[in-house]
């Protein structure tokens, strides 16, 4: 917990207080030490909050800084909550949720980016349509043989999804996906 | 903790007196074994007693001991003791607890105590042995993964494997344990880091500065703070609400508070946590709140316009069903943790920052500005609050024959307030009728399981209170099911002459479970009663104590006395009436203002109190 990562308090802060489902993306800077990943997780867990995505790897190396990226789902009230929860945590340095940055912004979402490896097989007709339309949704071929390909493709969560869609019917058959990475607009940092 | 106090102040960063000492530059780094750095850094941090057990995995620390002076070791007769027992000293004193267990179930022992000062912020710092780091994850004998079960249970933990890295995290391990929302921390050393050489740090002298993730918030905003001024004054039935938060934030923030009461005026009422924050001695004092509180103090809730919230987290017991809490009011929040702030009820001005420094401002900005609360409104109000105080709610009916257990506590209270006195309970009927009739002039002499609500609580808990105030009396208030819960630790009471006595409230029943069987489930009273219970005196005698057995209310008086005479552990084994109910109750389910009042509690309004719904609830 931080003291300049409290919001500072304005009175009636919550005013429009809305019952809404919502899905954040919050994005957290933690120190890269034993436990650190099961103490978030097992906040999730303990608390019965969700977890769609989290994305984790290290990113300053001096520091041993690593940054979490947790797309999550709940009333304002609750997503509020997590943020604060994790703030709690001893070896968080910073919990920024990146949705409401945005908002804030006049932004319609934070960047937001995934990555996915999809393997389809099929041949003739089906093999040459995945092909194409691995081509419109500029999905890279990594791995291909003459019954399958290996798609790698980038974008937002809801490309990827929809990517998949499509060819389920197409041969689909697996797919590994790193969940979400995500950034705020503009040349500020957290 | 108070400002200026250990660890926590960010504005006066004052040297504490520990880190003076450790302006000695020998002390400050030198080559010692991870043990001596163990009894070094507790020496360093101001720690003269410590709780614990011994075991196979701490003995380089035992050995060191044994061979030092200033350390007062109190040998407990189960980790659990050595956990509560800590607690019991720290919120007796104000300075954090010390548990030392070993690993395996030594560890896993401390798991409840853990989690008991979780839930009630009671700074502890528990040290556990771990198996040599070469058999980390082995299965080897009396192996547990401590950090991974006490995770959930603690403010931090930590496994040190480099002997290098211990005394950094000892310090570091009290600045957590005491700074912000305090909470139970635990350090897992193995036993290979124990015997080995390293170099010795002392603490940091400013460690919330020097923290590189953990700072909380100390001072509130002041715009807030101004704010708040201006709701109270222009409020017409407000109330005060306060909790633990006072008690942790130290004994300034509760002169702070009082301070406020004459101020202001206000009505004033507090959660279990807080009782003795306000003297319940005191005019603007309602009682404790909740389900069961007063019925002043819940209807002020309910009917207020103006809730101010200091240091209490709006838990299930406050605030009944959340929906019908105190509907007509604007609420202002004061709380050191984010976290506290719209959990479950939603505030209107949250004031994030410790109690005492933001009393502080909040007092300074009433006085400066010369604000005045509304003089003829609040007369109204408190006319509506003494229509609900004369209502009386926690008459009962006396009775000649058989010892009313509320007259029990009341004798006890009126033998024992003239005196230095710490109360410590175990959970349960008992409990609620020692936080509904002893009262509490001081901060700090309540002893008591909120949160967890840990049967086995008490008795460790004034053994704790007694080592740190050897002259004073401390009682545990106990029923005869919680008692034998850690009876064992009678055992280091007499060891090392602490005369805690235990007032056993004994039913023979479990008595809030019977209640709840009762309202809940048709009473069909399903394992609550104990059929056979040890013979109390004989018991306090087996271990060395001393026993009393009072059956008639006329002989209670007289025992208590002698009880208090006593320069022995004791328990009072006290016959009380066996079926009684603890009331005034909010019914789970219900409102503030739909309290089950005593003089209304017929046998057809207890199996009706609860509906369907609430029945699902705990």
């Amino acid at each position: 917990m931080n003291a300049q990562n409290v919001d500072a308090p304005s009175a009636y802060f919550l005013a429009e207080v809305s019952n809404e489902i919502e899905t954040h993306t919050l994005s957290l800077l933690v120190d890269n030490e034993p436990g650190v990943l099961a103490r978030v997780i097992g906040l999730f867990s303990g608390r019965g909050y969700n977890i769609d995505s989290l994305t984790v790897s290290e990113t300053e190396h001096e520091k041993h800084l690593s940054r979490i990226t947790i797309v999550t789902t709940g009333t304002p009230m609750i997503i509020e909550q997590i943020r604060h929860q994790l703030d709690r945590l001893v070896p968080v340095h910073r919990v920024t949720d990146l949705t409401v940055r945005a908002r804030r912004a006049n932004q319609d979402k934070p960047l937001e980016r995934e990555l996915a490896l999809v393997k389809v097989t099929g041949t003739g007709e089906k093999r040459l349509e995945a092909l194409r339309l691995g081509d419109a949704f500029r999905a890279t071929v990594i791995d291909a043989t003459t019954e399958h390909f290996v798609f790698e493709i980038t974008g937002r969560t809801s490309k990827i999804e929809q990517f998949i869609t499509i060819m389920k019917p197409l041969g689909l058959v697996e797919v590994s996906r790193t969940g979400v990475a995500a950034l705020q607009r503009g040349p500020e940092g957290l | 903790m108070p400002p200026g106090g250990q660890n926590n102040d960010h504005e006066s960063q004052g040297l504490t007196p520990q880190a003076d000492e450790c302006k000695d530059e020998t002390k400050m780094t030198r080559e010692m074994t991870g043990a001596e750095m163990v009894i070094q850094a507790l020496k360093d941090q101001g720690v003269d007693t410590i709780f614990g057990y011994p075991g196979g995995a701490v003995l380089p620390i035992y050995d060191e001991i044994i061979q030092q002076e200033g350390l007062e070791h109190i040998l407990v007769r189960h980790e659990q003791g050595a956990g509560h027992a800590a607690e019991g000293y720290a919120r007796s004193t104000g300075k954090p607890g010390v548990a030392l267990v070993t690993s395996g179930p030594g560890a896993t022992n401390m798991v409840t105590a853990l989690t008991d000062a979780m839930l009630d912020s009671i700074p502890l710092v528990c040290i556990s042995g771990q198996v040599p780091t070469h058999l980390i994850g082995n299965d080897a004998f009396q192996e547990c993964d401590t950090v991974g079960i006490t995770r959930p249970c603690t403010k931090h933990n930590w496994l040190v494997r480099d002997v290098d890295d211990l005394a950094r995290v000892l310090h570091e391990a009290f600045y957590v344990a005491t700074s912000g929302r305090p909470g139970p921390v635990v350090v897992d050393i193995p036993k290979d880091v124990q015997f080995a050489t390293g170099t010795y740090q002392g603490p940091t002298p400013n460690p919330a500065a020097a923290h590189k993730s953990y700072r909380p918030q100390i001072k509130g905003d002041a715009a807030s703070i101004r704010m708040a001024a201006e709701m109270m004054a222009a409020a017409k039935k407000p109330v005060l609400y306060t909790g633990g938060g006072v008690i942790n934030s130290g004994p300034q923030a509760c002169q702070l508070l009082r301070e406020l009461v004459s101020l202001t005026g206000f009505p004033i009422t507090s959660t279990l946590m807080g009782l003795g924050a306000y003297p319940a001695s005191g005019d603007n004092w309602l009682g404790m709140l909740g389900m069961h509180g007063t019925y002043e103090a819940n209807m002020t809730m309910h009917d207020c316009d103006l809730m101010v919230c200091i240091g209490a987290r709006f838990d299930d017991r406050i605030t009944g069903r959340t929906d019908a809490f105190s509907p007509g009011s604007r609420k202002i929040h004061i709380d050191i943790d984010p976290s506290s702030i719209n959990k479950t009820i939603n505030v209107d001005l949250p004031i994030i920052g410790d109690v005492a420094h933001v009393l502080e401002d909040l007092v300074r900005i009433w006085r400066s500005s010369s604000m005045k609360p509304d003089a003829a409104a609040l007369k109204d109000w408190w006319k509506e609050i003494d229509q609900w105080r004369a209502r009386n709610s926690l008459a009962y009916k006396p009775n000649n024959d058989v010892i009313m257990p509320q007259y029990a506590i009341q004798r006890l209270y009126d033998l024992t307030k003239h005196r230095k006195t710490f109360i410590s309970t175990e959970v349960g009927q008992h409990q609620m009728w020692a936080a509904q009739f002893y009262g509490f002039e001081e901060p700090n002499h309540w002893l008591t399981s909120g949160g967890l609500g840990t049967m086995g609580y008490g008795l460790p808990a004034a053994i704790g209170a007694q080592v740190a105030h050897r002259d004073a009396l401390c009682v545990d208030i106990a029923g005869d099911a919680s008692i034998l819960m850690n009876i064992q630790e009678m055992s280091t009471a007499v060891q090392f002459g602490l005369p805690v006595k235990v007032f056993i409230l004994n039913n023979q029943y479990m008595g809030m479970v019977r209640q709840w069987q009762q309202l809940l489930h048709g009473n069909r009273l399903s394992h609550s009663y104990t059929e056979s219970l040890p013979d109390f005196v004989k018991l306090a005698e087996a271990y060395g104590g001393v026993g009393f057995r009072v059956e008639k209310p006329g002989d209670l008086d007289g025992a208590i006395e002698e009880m208090i005479a006593v320069d022995k552990p004791v328990l009072f084994d006290c016959r009380v009436a066996n079926l009684t109910n603890c009331f005034p109750m909010i019914p789970s389910g219900k409102a503030h203002n739909e309290m089950l009042l005593p003089d209304e509690a017929n046998d057809e309004a207890v199996a009706n109190a609860i509906s369907a719904e609430g029945k699902s609830l705990v």
